[in-house]
Protein backbone atom coordinates (compact mmCIF):
# COMPACT_ATOMS: atom_id res chain seq x y z
CA UNK A 1 0.00 0.00 0.00
CA UNK A 2 3.05 2.44 0.80
CA UNK A 3 4.86 1.49 -2.15
CA UNK A 4 6.69 4.31 -3.28
CA UNK A 5 8.86 4.14 -6.63
CA UNK A 6 12.04 6.03 -7.55
CA UNK A 7 11.78 8.08 -10.86
CA UNK A 8 13.30 11.04 -12.29
CA UNK A 9 12.20 14.28 -13.88
CA UNK A 10 12.31 14.73 -17.12
CA UNK A 11 10.21 17.43 -18.00
CA UNK A 12 7.76 19.97 -16.29
CA UNK A 13 4.37 19.34 -18.32
CA UNK A 14 4.10 21.98 -20.23
CA UNK A 15 0.23 22.24 -20.27
CA UNK A 16 0.11 22.13 -16.43
CA UNK A 17 -2.11 24.77 -14.60
CA UNK A 18 -0.10 27.66 -13.10
CA UNK A 19 -1.30 27.41 -8.95
CA UNK A 20 1.51 25.12 -7.36
CA UNK A 21 -1.21 22.40 -6.77
CA UNK A 22 -1.00 21.48 -10.37
CA UNK A 23 2.42 21.59 -10.96
CA UNK A 24 2.86 18.36 -12.79
CA UNK A 25 6.14 16.60 -14.58
CA UNK A 26 6.79 13.49 -16.46
CA UNK A 27 8.86 10.74 -14.96
CA UNK A 28 10.63 8.49 -16.14
CA UNK A 29 10.85 5.14 -14.20
CA UNK A 30 13.41 3.37 -15.64
CA UNK A 31 12.28 3.15 -18.97
CA UNK A 32 8.36 3.97 -18.19
CA UNK A 33 7.07 7.18 -18.22
CA UNK A 34 4.33 8.44 -16.14
CA UNK A 35 2.81 11.82 -15.87
CA UNK A 36 3.27 12.67 -11.79
CA UNK A 37 1.89 15.59 -9.87
CA UNK A 38 5.19 17.93 -8.07
CA UNK A 39 3.00 19.66 -6.04
CA UNK A 40 5.01 18.52 -2.87
CA UNK A 41 8.66 19.05 -4.11
CA UNK A 42 8.23 22.73 -5.21
CA UNK A 43 11.66 22.66 -5.15
CA UNK A 44 12.72 19.71 -7.93
CA UNK A 45 13.71 20.28 -11.40
CA UNK A 46 14.18 18.22 -14.28
CA UNK A 47 17.31 15.89 -13.59
CA UNK A 48 15.94 15.30 -9.82
CA UNK A 49 15.02 12.07 -8.30
CA UNK A 50 11.93 12.23 -6.20
CA UNK A 51 9.79 8.92 -4.44
CA UNK A 52 6.21 8.22 -6.37
CA UNK A 53 3.18 7.31 -4.35
CA UNK A 54 -0.07 6.93 -5.83
CA UNK A 55 0.96 9.27 -9.20
CA UNK A 56 2.43 12.04 -6.78
CA UNK A 57 5.88 12.85 -5.41
CA UNK A 58 6.11 12.46 -1.86
CA UNK A 59 9.53 13.43 -1.35
CA UNK A 60 12.89 14.54 -3.21
CA UNK A 61 15.83 12.14 -2.94
CA UNK A 62 18.80 13.73 -2.16
CA UNK A 63 21.23 14.20 -5.18
CA UNK A 64 24.13 11.95 -3.91
CA UNK A 65 21.86 9.05 -3.99
CA UNK A 66 20.25 9.29 -7.48
CA UNK A 67 23.10 7.29 -9.37
CA UNK A 68 22.70 4.25 -7.08
CA UNK A 69 19.19 5.11 -7.21
CA UNK A 70 19.27 4.39 -10.85
CA UNK A 71 21.62 1.62 -10.87
CA UNK A 72 19.36 -0.33 -8.19
CA UNK A 73 16.32 0.72 -10.09
CA UNK A 74 17.61 -0.68 -13.66
CA UNK A 75 18.65 -3.60 -11.50
CA UNK A 76 15.46 -4.49 -10.12
CA UNK A 77 13.83 -3.78 -14.04
CA UNK A 78 16.19 -6.44 -15.52
CA UNK A 79 16.66 -8.88 -12.44
CA UNK A 80 13.73 -9.23 -10.19
CA UNK A 81 9.93 -9.45 -11.95
CA UNK A 82 8.21 -8.72 -8.66
CA UNK A 83 8.11 -5.14 -8.08
CA UNK A 84 8.32 -5.03 -4.36
CA UNK A 85 9.65 -1.98 -2.29
CA UNK A 86 13.05 -2.36 -2.23
CA UNK A 87 12.86 -0.88 -6.16
CA UNK A 88 13.18 2.02 -3.82
CA UNK A 89 16.00 2.17 -3.12
CA UNK A 90 18.66 5.12 -3.36
CA UNK A 91 21.46 4.72 -1.05
CA UNK A 92 23.17 6.95 1.54
CA UNK A 93 22.94 5.14 4.93
CA UNK A 94 26.21 5.04 6.86
CA UNK A 95 27.33 1.58 7.95
CA UNK A 96 25.92 0.70 11.29
CA UNK B 1 20.86 -8.92 -8.69
CA UNK B 2 23.73 -7.40 -6.29
CA UNK B 3 23.65 -4.45 -4.64
CA UNK B 4 24.61 -2.57 -1.02
CA UNK B 5 20.97 -3.31 -0.17
CA UNK B 6 20.76 -7.09 -1.09
CA UNK B 7 24.53 -7.70 -0.52
CA UNK B 8 24.21 -11.47 1.03
CA UNK B 9 27.81 -11.00 2.60
CA UNK B 10 26.29 -8.05 4.37
CA UNK B 11 23.27 -9.37 5.38
CA UNK B 12 25.25 -12.19 6.74
CA UNK B 13 27.62 -9.89 8.51
CA UNK B 14 24.15 -7.44 10.20
CA UNK B 15 23.17 -10.77 11.24
CA UNK B 16 26.12 -11.79 12.96
CA UNK B 17 26.36 -8.50 14.77
CA UNK B 18 22.52 -8.82 15.96
CA UNK B 19 22.93 -12.15 18.00
CA UNK B 20 26.43 -11.07 19.13
CA UNK B 21 24.76 -8.30 20.79
CA UNK B 22 22.19 -9.44 22.30
CA UNK B 23 22.21 -10.92 25.73
CA UNK B 24 18.50 -11.52 25.78
CA UNK B 25 15.44 -11.83 24.09
CA UNK B 26 13.28 -9.09 22.33
CA UNK B 27 10.29 -8.16 20.52
CA UNK B 28 9.96 -5.93 17.30
CA UNK B 29 7.35 -4.97 16.10
CA UNK B 30 7.33 -3.75 12.08
CA UNK B 31 3.79 -1.55 11.15
CA UNK B 32 4.00 -2.13 7.22
CA UNK B 33 2.76 -4.43 5.23
CA UNK B 34 5.98 -3.78 2.74
CA UNK B 35 8.27 -4.42 5.29
CA UNK B 36 5.89 -7.44 6.24
CA UNK B 37 6.12 -9.38 2.97
CA UNK B 38 9.87 -7.96 2.87
CA UNK B 39 10.84 -10.08 5.76
CA UNK B 40 8.85 -13.09 4.95
CA UNK B 41 9.80 -13.06 1.16
CA UNK B 42 13.77 -12.69 2.26
CA UNK B 43 13.16 -14.84 5.43
CA UNK B 44 15.17 -12.45 7.48
CA UNK B 45 13.22 -13.70 10.70
CA UNK B 46 15.00 -17.10 9.90
CA UNK B 47 18.73 -15.33 9.87
CA UNK B 48 18.11 -13.44 12.80
CA UNK B 49 18.80 -15.33 16.64
CA UNK B 50 15.70 -16.84 17.44
CA UNK B 51 15.43 -14.57 20.72
CA UNK B 52 14.84 -11.85 18.64
CA UNK B 53 11.28 -12.32 17.73
CA UNK B 54 9.48 -10.05 15.18
CA UNK B 55 6.16 -9.45 15.61
CA UNK B 56 3.91 -8.35 11.98
CA UNK B 57 1.51 -5.05 13.19
CA UNK B 58 -1.28 -3.68 11.54
CA UNK B 59 0.70 -2.43 8.83
CA UNK B 60 -1.54 -2.68 5.69
CA UNK B 61 -4.54 -0.06 5.85
CA UNK B 62 -6.42 -2.13 3.81
CA UNK B 63 -6.47 -4.73 6.23
CA UNK B 64 -7.38 -2.44 9.30
CA UNK B 65 -10.48 -0.51 6.78
CA UNK B 66 -13.97 -1.39 8.81
CA UNK B 67 -15.91 -3.92 7.12
CA UNK B 68 -19.18 -0.96 7.83
CA UNK B 69 -16.87 1.04 5.72
CA UNK B 70 -16.04 -1.88 2.76
CA UNK B 71 -20.31 -2.03 2.99
CA UNK B 72 -20.96 1.75 2.66
CA UNK B 73 -18.32 1.57 -0.31
CA UNK B 74 -20.43 -1.44 -2.14
CA UNK B 75 -23.77 0.32 -1.05
CA UNK B 76 -22.48 3.73 -3.18
CA UNK B 77 -21.55 1.01 -6.05
CA UNK B 78 -24.79 0.22 -6.73
CA UNK B 79 -26.06 3.85 -6.61
CA UNK B 80 -27.87 4.75 -9.58
CA UNK B 81 -25.28 7.30 -11.46
CA UNK B 82 -22.72 6.51 -9.09
CA UNK B 83 -19.31 5.21 -9.89
CA UNK B 84 -16.66 4.13 -6.75
CA UNK B 85 -12.91 4.58 -7.53
CA UNK B 86 -10.66 2.92 -5.83
CA UNK B 87 -6.80 0.90 -5.27
CA UNK B 88 -6.96 -2.82 -6.87
CA UNK B 89 -6.67 -4.04 -3.21
CA UNK B 90 -9.99 -2.67 -2.02
CA UNK B 91 -11.94 -5.05 -4.51
CA UNK B 92 -11.65 -8.37 -2.80
CA UNK B 93 -11.85 -7.12 0.83
CA UNK B 94 -14.64 -8.79 2.13
CA UNK B 95 -17.45 -6.54 3.90
CA UNK B 96 -20.50 -8.09 5.70
CA UNK B 97 -22.20 -9.19 2.38
CA UNK B 98 -19.75 -9.28 -0.19
CA UNK B 99 -16.76 -6.95 -1.83
CA UNK B 100 -16.81 -4.49 -3.94
CA UNK B 101 -15.74 -7.19 -6.75
CA UNK B 102 -19.13 -9.05 -6.34
CA UNK B 103 -20.81 -5.60 -5.96
CA UNK B 104 -19.64 -4.84 -9.70
CA UNK B 105 -20.84 -8.37 -10.65
CA UNK B 106 -24.20 -7.17 -9.48
CA UNK B 107 -24.54 -4.07 -11.45
CA UNK B 108 -22.55 -1.62 -9.76
CA UNK B 109 -20.23 0.51 -11.32
CA UNK B 110 -16.06 0.19 -9.76
CA UNK B 111 -12.93 1.37 -11.14
CA UNK B 112 -9.85 0.59 -10.34
CA UNK B 113 -7.46 3.68 -10.42
CA UNK B 114 -3.76 3.70 -9.44
CA UNK B 115 -3.89 7.30 -8.02
CA UNK B 116 -7.02 9.28 -6.48
CA UNK B 117 -5.97 12.32 -9.51
CA UNK B 118 -6.75 9.47 -11.76
CA UNK B 119 -10.57 9.20 -10.21
CA UNK B 120 -10.57 12.67 -10.86
CA UNK B 121 -9.73 12.49 -14.40
CA UNK B 122 -12.70 10.50 -14.15
CA UNK B 123 -14.87 12.87 -12.86
CA UNK B 124 -13.48 15.65 -15.07
CA UNK B 125 -14.49 12.75 -18.29
CA UNK B 126 -17.99 12.25 -16.79
CA UNK B 127 -19.50 15.18 -15.82
CA UNK B 128 -22.83 13.31 -15.61
CA UNK B 129 -21.73 10.45 -12.86
CA UNK B 130 -21.05 11.09 -9.24
CA UNK B 131 -17.50 9.79 -9.33
CA UNK B 132 -16.65 8.51 -5.72
CA UNK B 133 -12.93 8.04 -4.50
CA UNK B 134 -12.62 4.80 -1.83
CA UNK B 135 -9.89 6.44 -0.02
CA UNK B 136 -8.05 4.32 1.88
CA UNK B 137 -4.33 4.83 3.10
CA UNK B 138 -1.60 5.12 5.87
CA UNK B 139 -0.35 8.90 5.64
CA UNK B 140 1.68 8.21 2.66
CA UNK B 141 -1.26 8.25 0.85
CA UNK B 142 -3.29 11.54 2.46
CA UNK B 143 -1.23 14.34 0.03
CA UNK B 144 -2.69 12.55 -2.72
CA UNK B 145 -6.30 12.19 -1.40
CA UNK B 146 -5.50 15.91 -0.41
CA UNK B 147 -4.46 16.99 -3.27
CA UNK B 148 -7.45 15.68 -5.24
CA UNK B 149 -9.90 17.54 -3.09
CA UNK B 150 -8.30 20.57 -2.85
CA UNK B 151 -8.44 20.24 -7.05
CA UNK B 152 -11.33 19.57 -7.33
CA UNK B 153 -12.57 22.48 -5.27
CA UNK B 154 -10.29 24.68 -7.15
CA UNK B 155 -12.24 23.81 -10.75
CA UNK B 156 -15.57 23.31 -8.90
CA UNK B 157 -16.22 19.69 -9.94
CA UNK B 158 -19.58 18.93 -8.42
CA UNK B 159 -19.46 15.49 -9.16
CA UNK B 160 -16.29 14.35 -7.15
CA UNK B 161 -16.72 13.15 -3.50
CA UNK B 162 -14.55 11.28 -0.89
CA UNK B 163 -15.56 7.95 1.37
CA UNK B 164 -12.68 8.62 3.39
CA UNK B 165 -10.55 5.55 5.29
CA UNK B 166 -7.46 7.37 6.23
CA UNK B 167 -5.81 6.34 9.22
CA UNK B 168 -2.54 7.37 11.41
CA UNK B 169 -0.10 5.08 12.28
CA UNK B 170 1.50 6.65 15.50
CA UNK B 171 -1.69 6.46 17.28
CA UNK B 172 -2.26 2.94 16.71
CA UNK B 173 1.58 1.97 18.08
CA UNK B 174 0.14 3.63 20.94
CA UNK B 175 -2.98 1.67 20.96
CA UNK B 176 -1.08 -1.42 20.61
CA UNK B 177 1.23 -0.03 23.68
CA UNK B 178 -1.17 0.63 25.95
CA UNK B 179 -2.59 -2.66 25.37
CA UNK B 180 -2.71 -5.21 28.65
CA UNK B 181 -1.28 -7.82 26.72
CA UNK B 182 1.37 -5.41 24.55
CA UNK B 183 5.08 -7.48 25.00
CA UNK B 184 6.60 -4.96 21.85
CA UNK B 185 10.10 -3.96 23.16
CA UNK B 186 10.50 -1.93 19.83
CA UNK B 187 9.17 -0.47 16.76
CA UNK B 188 10.44 -0.06 13.28
CA UNK B 189 8.31 2.59 11.72
CA UNK B 190 6.98 2.65 8.11
CA UNK B 191 9.63 4.13 5.87
CA UNK B 192 7.51 5.76 2.97
CA UNK B 193 4.91 7.18 6.44
CA UNK B 194 7.80 8.83 7.75
CA UNK B 195 9.08 10.63 3.98
CA UNK B 196 5.82 12.10 4.30
CA UNK B 197 5.33 12.63 8.75
CA UNK B 198 8.75 13.07 9.16
CA UNK B 199 9.54 11.77 13.08
CA UNK B 200 8.55 14.10 15.30
CA UNK B 201 5.09 12.06 16.55
CA UNK B 202 7.14 9.50 17.35
CA UNK B 203 9.89 10.85 20.23
CA UNK B 204 7.07 11.09 22.83
CA UNK B 205 6.14 7.62 22.42
CA UNK B 206 9.77 6.71 23.14
CA UNK B 207 9.89 8.29 26.41
CA UNK B 208 6.52 7.83 27.86
CA UNK B 209 6.70 4.11 27.08
CA UNK B 210 10.24 3.82 26.64
CA UNK B 211 10.61 1.82 23.59
CA UNK B 212 13.40 2.35 20.80
CA UNK B 213 11.73 3.11 17.15
CA UNK B 214 12.98 3.06 13.95
CA UNK B 215 12.26 4.56 11.05
CA UNK B 216 13.43 1.74 8.41
CA UNK B 217 13.62 0.78 4.81
CA UNK B 218 12.45 -2.14 3.11
CA UNK B 219 15.44 -3.91 1.53
CA UNK B 220 16.90 -6.78 3.42
CA UNK B 221 19.29 -4.61 4.51
CA UNK B 222 17.94 -1.52 5.54
CA UNK B 223 15.26 -4.34 7.83
CA UNK B 224 18.31 -5.86 9.65
CA UNK B 225 20.07 -2.70 9.93
CA UNK B 226 16.99 -1.06 11.43
CA UNK B 227 16.41 -3.81 13.61
CA UNK B 228 20.06 -3.76 14.90
CA UNK B 229 19.26 -0.34 15.53
CA UNK B 230 16.88 -1.15 18.01
CA UNK B 231 19.17 -4.19 19.25
CA UNK B 232 21.94 -1.73 19.99
CA UNK B 233 19.48 0.76 22.17
CA UNK B 234 17.61 -2.21 24.11
CA UNK B 235 20.80 -3.87 25.27
CA UNK B 236 21.86 -0.39 26.29
CA UNK B 237 18.26 0.76 28.18
CA UNK B 238 17.92 3.61 25.24
CA UNK B 239 14.56 4.42 24.12
CA UNK B 240 15.25 6.87 20.97
CA UNK B 241 13.87 7.49 17.39
CA UNK B 242 16.86 6.63 15.10
CA UNK B 243 16.54 7.09 10.92
CA UNK B 244 18.14 3.96 9.33
CA UNK B 245 16.27 5.40 6.09
CA UNK B 246 17.65 8.79 6.09
CA UNK B 247 17.82 8.74 1.87
CA UNK B 248 14.33 9.07 1.89
CA UNK B 249 13.27 10.57 5.07
CA UNK B 250 14.10 13.74 6.46
CA UNK B 251 12.85 14.36 10.04
CA UNK B 252 10.64 17.25 9.17
CA UNK B 253 8.91 14.79 6.76
CA UNK B 254 7.53 16.71 3.54
CA UNK B 255 6.60 20.27 4.85
CA UNK B 256 4.37 21.22 1.96
CA UNK B 257 2.72 17.99 2.11
CA UNK B 258 1.61 18.04 5.53
CA UNK B 259 0.49 21.68 5.02
CA UNK B 260 -2.52 20.73 2.64
CA UNK B 261 -3.18 17.27 5.11
CA UNK B 262 -3.72 19.42 7.67
CA UNK B 263 -5.58 21.87 5.56
CA UNK B 264 -8.29 19.25 4.21
CA UNK B 265 -8.17 16.76 6.73
CA UNK B 266 -9.18 16.85 10.37
CA UNK B 267 -7.94 13.89 13.05
CA UNK B 268 -10.79 11.86 14.58
CA UNK B 269 -11.34 9.04 16.41
CA UNK B 270 -11.76 5.82 13.94
CA UNK B 271 -12.23 1.64 14.13
CA UNK B 272 -9.59 -0.31 13.07
CA UNK B 273 -10.58 -3.37 11.59
CA UNK B 274 -9.31 -6.15 14.29
CA UNK B 275 -8.28 -3.66 16.79
CA UNK B 276 -11.08 -1.54 18.01
CA UNK B 277 -11.47 2.17 17.98
CA UNK B 278 -8.07 4.19 18.15
CA UNK B 279 -8.32 7.74 19.41
CA UNK B 280 -7.10 10.26 16.88
CA UNK B 281 -6.26 7.62 14.71
CA UNK B 282 -8.32 8.82 11.37
CA UNK B 283 -8.32 11.53 9.11
CA UNK B 284 -11.52 12.91 8.02
CA UNK B 285 -12.41 15.68 5.66
CA UNK B 286 -12.53 19.34 7.67
CA UNK B 287 -16.14 21.40 7.46
CA UNK B 288 -14.48 23.78 4.80
CA UNK B 289 -14.62 20.47 2.73
CA UNK B 290 -17.60 18.74 3.67
CA UNK B 291 -19.47 19.29 0.11
CA UNK B 292 -16.89 16.70 -0.33
CA UNK B 293 -17.70 14.07 1.76
CA UNK B 294 -19.69 11.19 0.03
CA UNK B 295 -20.82 10.19 3.85
CA UNK B 296 -22.75 13.78 3.50
CA UNK B 297 -23.64 13.97 -0.01
CA UNK B 298 -25.35 10.77 -0.60
CA UNK B 299 -27.91 9.35 1.96
CA UNK B 300 -26.46 5.71 3.19
CA UNK B 301 -27.65 3.07 5.09
CA UNK B 302 -27.27 2.11 8.64
CA UNK B 303 -24.76 -0.84 8.90
CA UNK B 304 -25.61 -4.22 9.10
CA UNK B 305 -24.79 -6.20 11.80
CA UNK B 306 -21.68 -8.55 11.53
CA UNK B 307 -21.86 -12.34 10.56
CA UNK B 308 -19.79 -14.82 12.84
CA UNK B 309 -16.12 -15.51 11.18
CA UNK B 310 -14.10 -18.43 11.62
CA UNK B 311 -11.07 -15.67 10.58
CA UNK B 312 -8.35 -14.36 12.96
CA UNK B 313 -7.37 -11.41 11.72
CA UNK B 314 -8.49 -9.73 14.90
CA UNK B 315 -4.89 -11.48 16.24
CA UNK B 316 -3.21 -11.52 13.11
CA UNK B 317 -3.22 -7.74 13.38
CA UNK B 318 -2.82 -7.07 16.99
CA UNK B 319 0.40 -9.37 16.62
CA UNK B 320 -1.07 -11.74 18.74
CA UNK B 321 -0.53 -14.59 16.78
CA UNK B 322 1.21 -15.77 13.08
CA UNK B 323 -0.76 -16.10 10.10
CA UNK B 324 0.18 -20.04 9.98
CA UNK B 325 -1.24 -20.27 13.47
CA UNK B 326 -5.37 -19.67 12.34
CA UNK B 327 -6.61 -23.26 11.75
CA UNK B 328 -8.26 -22.09 8.25
CA UNK B 329 -4.93 -20.64 7.13
CA UNK B 330 -4.24 -22.05 3.69
CA UNK B 331 -6.94 -24.54 3.70
CA UNK B 332 -10.75 -22.30 4.31
CA UNK B 333 -9.24 -19.27 3.82
CA UNK B 334 -6.88 -18.35 0.59
CA UNK B 335 -6.11 -15.34 -1.24
CA UNK B 336 -8.83 -16.51 -3.91
CA UNK B 337 -11.05 -17.08 -1.31
CA UNK B 338 -10.31 -15.04 1.79
CA UNK B 339 -11.99 -15.31 5.34
CA UNK B 340 -9.94 -11.77 6.17
CA UNK B 341 -8.56 -8.99 4.53
CA UNK B 342 -4.84 -9.87 5.69
CA UNK B 343 -5.64 -12.82 3.04
CA UNK B 344 -7.03 -10.56 0.75
CA UNK B 345 -4.47 -7.49 0.22
CA UNK B 346 -0.82 -7.91 -1.73
CA UNK B 347 0.56 -6.42 1.44
CA UNK B 348 -1.84 -8.67 4.21
CA UNK B 349 0.69 -10.50 6.67
CA UNK B 350 -1.44 -13.80 5.94
CA UNK B 351 -1.16 -13.14 2.09
CA UNK B 352 2.36 -12.71 3.11
CA UNK B 353 2.80 -15.88 4.67
CA UNK B 354 1.06 -17.80 2.06
CA UNK B 355 2.82 -16.80 -0.81
CA UNK B 356 6.11 -17.41 0.90
CA UNK B 357 5.70 -20.21 3.31
CA UNK B 358 3.16 -22.20 2.20
CA UNK B 359 4.43 -25.46 0.74
CA UNK B 360 5.35 -25.00 -2.75
CA UNK B 361 5.42 -21.13 -2.17
CA UNK B 362 8.40 -18.90 -3.88
CA UNK B 363 11.71 -19.21 -2.68
CA UNK B 364 13.58 -16.29 -2.12
CA UNK B 365 16.59 -15.80 0.56
CA UNK B 366 17.93 -13.07 1.27
CA UNK B 367 21.80 -14.64 1.70
CA UNK B 368 21.35 -17.33 -1.21
CA UNK B 369 18.79 -15.68 -3.42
Amino acid sequence: MCLAVPGRIEEFASDSGASPLEREGVIDFGGVRRRVSLAFVPEAVPGDYVLVHAGVAIQRLSPDSAAQTWQLLEAEVEGDSAPHEDSTKSGTVDDA
Amino acid sequence: MRDRFHDPERVRQLAARIGRRMTRGWRIMEVCGGQTHAIVRYGIDELIPAELELIHGPGCPVCVTPIELIDRACELACTPGVRVCSFGDMLRVPGSSGDLHSARARGGRVQIVYSPLDALAVARAQPDTQIVFFAVGFETTAPATALSVARARAEGLRNFSLLVAHVRVPPALEALLDAPEAQVDGFLAAGHVCSVMGLDEYAPLCERYHVPIVATGFTPVDLLEGLLACVDQLEVGRAEVVNQYARAVASSGNRSALELIRQVFQVEDRCWRGLGSIRSSGLALRAEFAEFDAEHRFALGVPQPLPASRCWSARVLRGEVKPTACPEFGRACQPLHPLGAPMVSDEGACAAYYRYRAPGAVEASAVDG
